[in-house]
């Protein structure tokens, strides 16, 4: 994975001097809240319900054993010993104290850590698929990729103050595990006839208020121009994007406004002119390029492990095998996802205790590597199939090894009205209760891939419009109230929920969730059909009657 | 950034304002800037004023006998100028470009990277606040207007 230079370390450092400077300067009340605002922000430190909540980056979710040790010690040190893994891939802690803010930022700049630009109307951290470097599918690792784009993006002077918040996300296999679509840009790495490596580009797409599956503005462009373009489409938003409605600010808008014609043209009008300007754009040589592949290259993995598969006795073990275990590209090797969805727990959370043990064994057992999924799982990408049980058995006794990975009780829910100051309904225990009303393990197994995605308003942090069910938190009259949708997707399917009908109460919501999946069941063609597949077949209404018949 | 910032003169009153800093070794120009519009019409003036909505690109067949562009921040969360400033000096544009308005000490280093080398922010900035402001980061990433060599040409030469 990517290691600092001292480069990458002085400016880290620097900022971690600048925020100490600025927090200084607040709390002798030299800056006021609304000037303060913006600079904490662009530091990942948001003013929540209860407390100061901070947001770690993890670039393109990748983490090593010392890094996730780092967040655990910031766990217990400054935080009630528990950390929230968030649909970006990033890391919130929900109680952090202003005075300690310095002083977290250089404890994490020690592991080559930091929350720059992790909120703020600015370019935000760059996310990947989780399976990077390790799935079958990939043309080539986009981490690389991703970690170009994190370092023109870091500190821009041009798109620092944008209309609205910027995410990128980076892809390189067919089967998205990033929902890149869904993303104010979508980067798919592709080979195009001459074989060269390039990447193409999706923009405007994004959920909160107007969900849009971005379209395709350029079907390729190389290695040598990518940052030169995504400077381009950067200008024409930054120029041209709304800055009259917060909720008409994305790019999205914009893209959607102009049509996707008249953008690209736009893009690549003020591309041509950044390439005529001196120096011919702002792409870095392939040096650079290559200087951080090599930092990419695959691990040490073990040849003669090829014809390994592990000891099949134990019947848990091989229910967590067949759902949590994905294949990987190197033979005798294997993908292990660590589940963050306990039944009854809090989607995405992990204690300080869990957060250590996942660094020792990825130090053991997956060459120091961790990853973050967008669904709040954590993943060992590169296990020795040998390891498996040993390693099962370990997750196993710290509550780590529940088996439901993309099944029904594998809900992605934002922090809800339990945290966040722009909630309007909770979310964290409408996804308890839904755990536990499908906690039977063969009933969940039987019911196959179904993905509930839970968030707490429309700014849908928990993805809600991608969810093959969604649940929408609303305020009405004052109570909470929740909207269900069916038939969304954010993998390379993409496709937006519809909402069925009236809302329901917190135990109604319940309710009609279960009776959607009895439906589901009525309706599929057979076991192997998944519950979007039988949506996609048969459409709403059936749906509808079963959930308000 | 090897100069310093001069406390600049104000071309009405011709008195020293503690508002202003410049970082040019010329004289400030004395015409007042025109908006957009009557520069259209008045193809004489040398200085001109962009609100945040204007296009910079209207500007560029005059570059050359332009003293002073500046550029309006109606408020700091506004971004705008930032491009307009970057579009100018892509195009050539080498005369002073001054960003006026909600322009705070934060926000010094990323508009001297956009090229702006005079500030007329309307609550004065503490001189050593921007000195220290803009010697902030040792280096940056990425190329901008202001000649800094980005990160990677440090590390390939
Ligand atoms: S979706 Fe709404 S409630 Fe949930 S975290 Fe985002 S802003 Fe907060």
């Amino acid at each position: 994975m990517y290691r600092y230079d001292h480069y990458d370390q002085a400016m880290v450092d620097a900022r971690v001097a600048e925020f100490r400077d600025q927090c200084a300067r607040r709390l002798s009340g030299e800056l006021t809240e609304d000037q303060f605002k913006p600079l904490r922000l662009m530091n990942g430190l948001y003013l929540q319900l209860h407390a100061y909540m901070l947001r770690v980056a993890i670039p393109y979710g990748t983490l090593s054993g010392a890094q996730m040790r780092m967040l655990a010690q910031v766990a217990r040190k400054y935080d009630r010993g528990y950390g929230h893994f968030t649909t970006r891939q990033n890391i919130q802690y929900n109680w952090i104290k202003l005075e300690d803010a310095g002083t977290i930022l250089a404890e994490l700049a020690t592991v080559e850590m930091h929350a720059i630009q992790t909120s703020g109307n600015c370019i935000r951290n760059i996310s990947s698929d989780q399976y990077a470097g390790a799935a079958a599918d990939e043309v080539a690792d986009p981490r690389v990729w991703a970690e170009l784009i994190r370092q023109w993006s870091s500190f821009h002077p041009e798109f620092s103050y944008l209309p609205r918040k910027f995410k990128i996300a980076v892809i390189a296999a067919n089967e998205d595990r990033a929902a890149m679509k869904l993303h104010d840009i979508g980067l798919q790495v592709v080979r195009n006839d001459a074989g060269e490596l390039g990447c193409a580009v999706y923009v405007g797409g994004g959920m909160g208020r107007t969900p849009m599956v971005g379209p395709l503005i350029r079907e390729f462009v190389g290695a040598d121009a990518l940052m030169t373009y995504l400077e381009a489409c950067l200008r024409v938003y930054n120029r041209y994007g709304r800055r009259d409605n917060i909720y008409k600010a994305r790019i999205k808008i914009l893209v959607h406004d102009l049509g996707p014609d008249e953008y690209r043209r736009q893009v690549e009008e003020e591309f041509a002119q950044l390439r005529a300007a001196p120096g011919g754009g702002i792409d870095p040589p392939a040096a650079e390029w290559d200087r951080i592949a090599a930092h990419f290259a695959p691990p040490p993995f073990q040849a003669s492990f090829a014809d390994d598969e592990p000891d099949l006795a134990d019947p848990d073990f091989r229910v967590w095998l067949s759902q949590n275990v994905q294949a990987h590209k190197q033979p005798g090797y294997a993908i292990a996802t660590i589940s963050l969805k306990p039944v009854g727990g809090i989607p995405g959370d992990a204690s300080a205790e869990q957060m250590d043990l996942i660094a020792d064994l990825a130090e053991r057992l997956s060459f120091d590597e961790v990853r973050v999924t967008h669904a709040q799982n954590l993943v060992l990408p590169h296990v020795p199939k040998r390891e498996l049980y040993a390693l099962w058995q370990a997750l196993d006794a710290a509550g780590l090894a529940t088996s439901n990975l993309d099944l029904v009780s594998d809900i992605i829910a934002c922090p809800g009205l339990d945290y966040c100051s722009l909630a309007n309904a909770r979310s964290i225990p409408v996804a308890q209760r839904i755990a536990e009303r499908f906690a039977d393990m063969d009933r969940q197994r039987d019911l196959g891939e179904l993905k509930i995605k839970i968030s707490g308003c429309i700014n849908a942090c928990g993805h809600h419009h991608a969810g093959h069910i969604g649940i929408l938190g609303v305020d009405r009259k004052g109570v909470e109230n929740y909207q269900l949708l069916l038939g969304g997707s954010g993998a390379e399917d993409a496709s937006l929920g519809k909402i069925t009908g009236p809302g329901f109460d917190e135990a109604g919501i319940v309710d009609a969730v279960e009776r959607t999946v009895e439906a589901y069941r009525r309706l599929r063609a057979d076991s192997s059909e998944r519950f979007l597949d039988t949506y996609r077949r048969v459409g709403m209404q059936p749906f509808k009657e079963a959930i308000y018949g | 950034m090897a100069e310093q910032a001069q406390s600049g003169n104000d071309p009405e009153t011709g008195l020293t304002s503690a508002n202003a800093l410049r970082f040019r070794a010329d004289e400030p120009t004395d015409e007042p800037a025109v908006t957009l519009d009557s520069f259209d019409a008045q193809s004489n003036a040398t200085a001109v004023r962009l609100e945040a909505g204007d296009d910079a690109r209207a500007l560029l067949p005059y570059l050359d006998r332009l003293a002073l562009v500046e550029v309006d921040f109606p408020t700091f969360r506004d971004g705008r100028g930032y491009s307009a400033a970057r579009v100018l000096r892509e195009a050539g544009y080498r005369g002073e470009l001054r960003a006026a308005g909600d322009v705070l000490v934060d926000q010094l280093l990323f508009m001297r990277r956009c090229g702006f080398d005079s500030f007329a922010p309307q609550s004065p900035i503490n001189p050593a606040a921007a000195e220290r402001a803009l010697h902030r980061f040792p280096e940056a990433y990425q190329p901008a207007a202001d000649g800094a060599v980005p990160i990677w040409r440090l590390r390939h030469g």
